[in-house]
């Protein structure tokens, strides 16, 4: 139900900038982003949705080896995605400080 | 069980009004029973909560048809009995998952007196979303504020009767774990019981989109079926639930949902508005309540973290636990399961030999052989699942589970399963029955067959007991090392198996992983000690009724018609099956052999035994079977003995747990095939080596 095939969620990876979007599979290690908009099935959108990763939410990156799953701060928990999960979630990376959420 | 005169049963209801009993639970209410529904969130103690309240006094089994567990109990009270029922843990109410259909089912269609939503005081932005839900459906709410004091460790400042005047509902500060706030919920729930609910404060959708709700619900209104509230549907359908969508398509005309469908594709990503809009309205309910502390400090959560789920550290750690674990198995739980065999199994079937001589020989043989042999074997391996469940059950109750989980997806990927499936397949080096129960931690119905597909690979003790005895009879001093051996060549069978189901069942779909990871807290012996117990007498039960009616059928099976191994259907079976044995040297009587160790698998043993003519002891095995059987076809025949079908209780099991004697002949098929074809490739190999004399 939550599925994707496979293929559709590589060429995502370690993105760089687009407009300012980075994925969230590449935010560093201690770095907080903005949720900008998820991409995916709508089990995917609404799983990630009643977690926290709305629009406008804060996410704080606390663990990312640049490979493999990832471990991310969000509304107060700590969630692991898989990588494949991570580069389906677009950021605005905030430069380390946390904003308040605004919208 | 609910009343159709009287859909919104709370306000007015009087104590001994309409109550009702569920005539289906095996634990007995009163006449007069407050039905009680425990919902929130995983990992916000909920369990712990319901053990409290309800003790020993309850009764697991499952929802209806599903694999879900289902949790009721009694808590009594002053003579009156609170009927409890534990809902599956879920983070919302969207159908995204069977868990979260029968919470929100239970609560529409059983219309419980009052749902008690358990929250975790240390996350309770994302907690109060459930809550968000929970409070526009037709039921009085009480907020369990659970685990203040992690709350205040991590300098959370919470105020209940803030959080309380906000949201218009009951709010009951608590520390399961110290058993603290239990006597306040429970007179807190009974007190909404009597007089009904206050206005609570329900969630209103974000301005954006409140037009288009509005049209949805004036579309569909009249069209909605009892006892589904109409803007509730109407807001599902916008959320893009697909049960709900389905349900209404089904009750409107063609035009009517036309027109409806047009509406929510023009608004297909309305979830992520109104997932934003509970969150704001979160956020507006705990302003006043909740002050967090400055953003950036470092926990003992996030130190224990930098270790325990760092890809080379971690899987250091989790190596180190599973040492443990097996060193606790072979040091305290093997020698009792042998002490259990010798002393109970084999005296117990000594026992109805000797003192029922008299009775027919069936009957002797069915309860030496079938009952005590079968099903009384299976529990023998008690004391080695009870270490299991106590060590997984407190690792889980600490938080630690879900990062092994973490640390072990990146392998569990390569086969498309998800990290959680490693935990079930580890419990199947104690048992495949409990690795197979177990496989319903994993969310994805797809991802959860895979693992039950594969989880009888993992050999069990009860496999590795057999390797132990044969093992040494043909290789001697390096019997370690074709133990060792096996087991590592079955985990690889498990790999390539995996991978190539993962292609072929899932079509090489890729299964999500998103896991909460709770923080990690002290131990509770109360929660630990009630999961083991559970779980145990799950697998007891199971022995007691599938597996003891399986055994005795290929028990059966094993004697009929004469009354002998040599000459049963079985061994008609197994001669039939000695052209395949030719392909790796083995003879018909360890065909045979084989196919008894479906009963259990510690009957490869005596079955020889019995077919060699040398008794069911190693000893007379020692010498026969080297004269039989060249190194490279022992080798493929133990091969085969660790992959092959699994013992009866096992796929017995697997057909509770798919629901479907499909896969479950399909399991039975796969191994049969993959156990003899590495049987045979490894006999291949073996000759290649020179092992063939």
């Amino acid at each position: 139900m939550f599925a994707m095939r496979r293929h559709h969620v590589r060429h995502t990876a370690t993105s760089a900038a687009e407009g300012g979007r980075i994925t969230l599979g590449a935010l560093p290690a201690g770095k907080t982003g903005t949720v900008a908009e998820l991409q995916g099935g709508r089990g995917f959108t609404t799983r990630m949705a009643a977690l926290g990763f709305t629009p406008g939410a804060q996410v704080t990156m606390i663990q990312n080896f640049g490979r493999g799953p990832v471990i991310v701060l969000v509304r107060g928990t700590r969630i692991a995605l898989g990588r494949g999960e991570a580069e389906h979630v677009w950021i605005t990376a905030n430069g380390g400080e946390a904003h308040e959420e605004s919208r | 069980m609910k009343n159709p005169d009287e859909p919104t049963r709370s306000a007015s209801v009087p104590l001994l009004g309409a109550c009702c009993a569920d005539g289906g639970s095996a634990v007995s209410a009163g006449p007069c029973a407050v039905r009680v529904a425990l919902v929130g969130q995983p990992n916000v103690g909920k369990s712990t909560v319901f053990n409290l309240l309800t003790g020993l006094n309850q009764h697991v089994g499952n929802w209806p048809g599903k694999t879900v567990e289902r949790k009721e109990g009694i808590h009594r009270c002053d003579g009156t009995d609170l009927q409890i029922v534990d809902l599956p843990g879920t983070y919302s109410l969207t159908a995204n998952s069977l868990e979260e259909r029968i919470t929100r089912d239970y609560i529409i269609h059983e219309r419980p007196d009052v749902v008690v939503m358990v929250a975790d005081a240390a996350s309770l932005e994302r907690n109060l979303y459930l809550l968000s839900e929970i409070l526009c459906l037709p039921a009085p709410v009480v907020l369990a504020l659970n685990m203040v004091d992690v709350a205040q460790q991590q300098g959370l400042g919470i105020e209940p009767h803030v959080l309380e005047a906000a949201l218009g509902i009951p709010v009951v500060p608590m520390v399961a774990s110290k058993n603290q706030g239990v006597r306040e919920l429970v007179d807190t729930v009974l007190r909404v019981y009597r007089e009904g609910p206050r206005g609570a404060c329900r969630p209103d959708i974000r301005e954006d989109h409140r037009e288009v709700l509005a049209e949805i619900t004036s579309l569909i209104a009249g069209s909605v079926p009892e006892p589904y509230p109409e803007d509730w549907v109407a807001l599902k359908m916008l959320e893009g639930d697909e049960e709900i969508t389905e349900m209404m398509r089904a009750r409107l005309t063609p035009e009517q949902w036309e027109r409806v469908h047009r509406v929510l594709m023009r608004h297909e990503d309305a979830i992520l508005a109104i997932a934003g809009g509970r969150y704001e309205w979160v956020r507006r309910m705990t302003r006043a309540a909740l002050t967090a502390p400055k953003a950036g400090q470092i926990t003992l959560t996030d130190r224990i973290d930098k270790v325990a789920t760092h890809p080379i550290w971690g899987l250091i750690v989790l190596l180190g636990v599973l040492g443990v674990i097996f060193w606790l198995t072979y040091a305290i739980g093997a020698p009792i399961q042998g002490f259990l065999d010798t002393y109970v199994i084999q005296a117990g079937a000594e026992w109805v030999r000797t003192n029922l001589a008299a009775a027919p020989w069936w009957v002797v043989g069915l309860l030496a052989d079938g009952v005590i042999g079968g099903a009384g074997m299976v529990l023998t391996f008690l004391p080695i699942l009870v270490i299991f469940f106590a060590v997984l059950g407190a690792l889980e109750d600490i938080g630690y589970m879900a990062r092994a989980a973490y640390v072990m997806d990146r392998f569990m990927h390569f086969m498309g399963l998800h990290g959680k499936s490693f935990l079930p397949l580890f419990l199947g080096f104690g048992c495949n029955v409990p690795a197979v129960m177990g496989a319903r931690i994993v969310d994805s119905p797809k991802a959860r067959l895979l693992t039950i597909l594969v989880a009888p690979l993992v050999p069990c003790t009860a496999r590795m007991a057999v390797v132990a005895v044969l093992a040494p009879i043909f290789f001697g001093s390096a019997a370690i090392w074709v133990s060792w051996g096996l087991i590592a060549l079955s985990l690889v069978v498990l790999g390539v198996v995996g991978i190539a189901l993962h292609e072929l069942v899932l079509g090489g779909e890729h299964v999500a992983f998103i896991m909460e990871l709770p923080l990690y807290h002290k131990p509770n012996a109360r929660t630990i000690g009630l999961s083991v117990w559970q779980r145990t007498m799950g697998f007891v039960r199971k022995a007691g009724t599938i597996i003891l009616l399986v055994s005795a059928v290929v028990w059966a099976l094993s004697v009929l018609p004469h009354g002998e191994v040599e000459t049963s259907y079985l061994a008609a079976i197994g001669r039939f099956l000695s052209p395949l044995g030719a392909l790796f040297g083995v003879g018909w009587q360890m065909m045979v052999a084989l196919l008894t160790s479906f009963v259990a698998k510690e009957n490869t043993i005596a079955t020889l035994g019995v077919l060699l003519g040398v008794g069911g002891e190693g000893a007379g095995l020692a010498q026969v079977l080297p004269t039989i059987l060249s190194p490279a076809s022992a080798l493929a025949f133990l091969v085969v003995q660790v992959l092959f079908i699994p013992c009866a209780a096992t796929v017995a099991t697997i057909r509770q747990e798919t629901g479907s004697w499909k896969w479950t002949a399909a399991s039975v098929l796969l191994l049969f095939v993959v156990s003899f074809a590495v049987g045979i490739g490894v006999y291949q190999l073996a000759l290649l080596a020179g092992w063939g004399v």
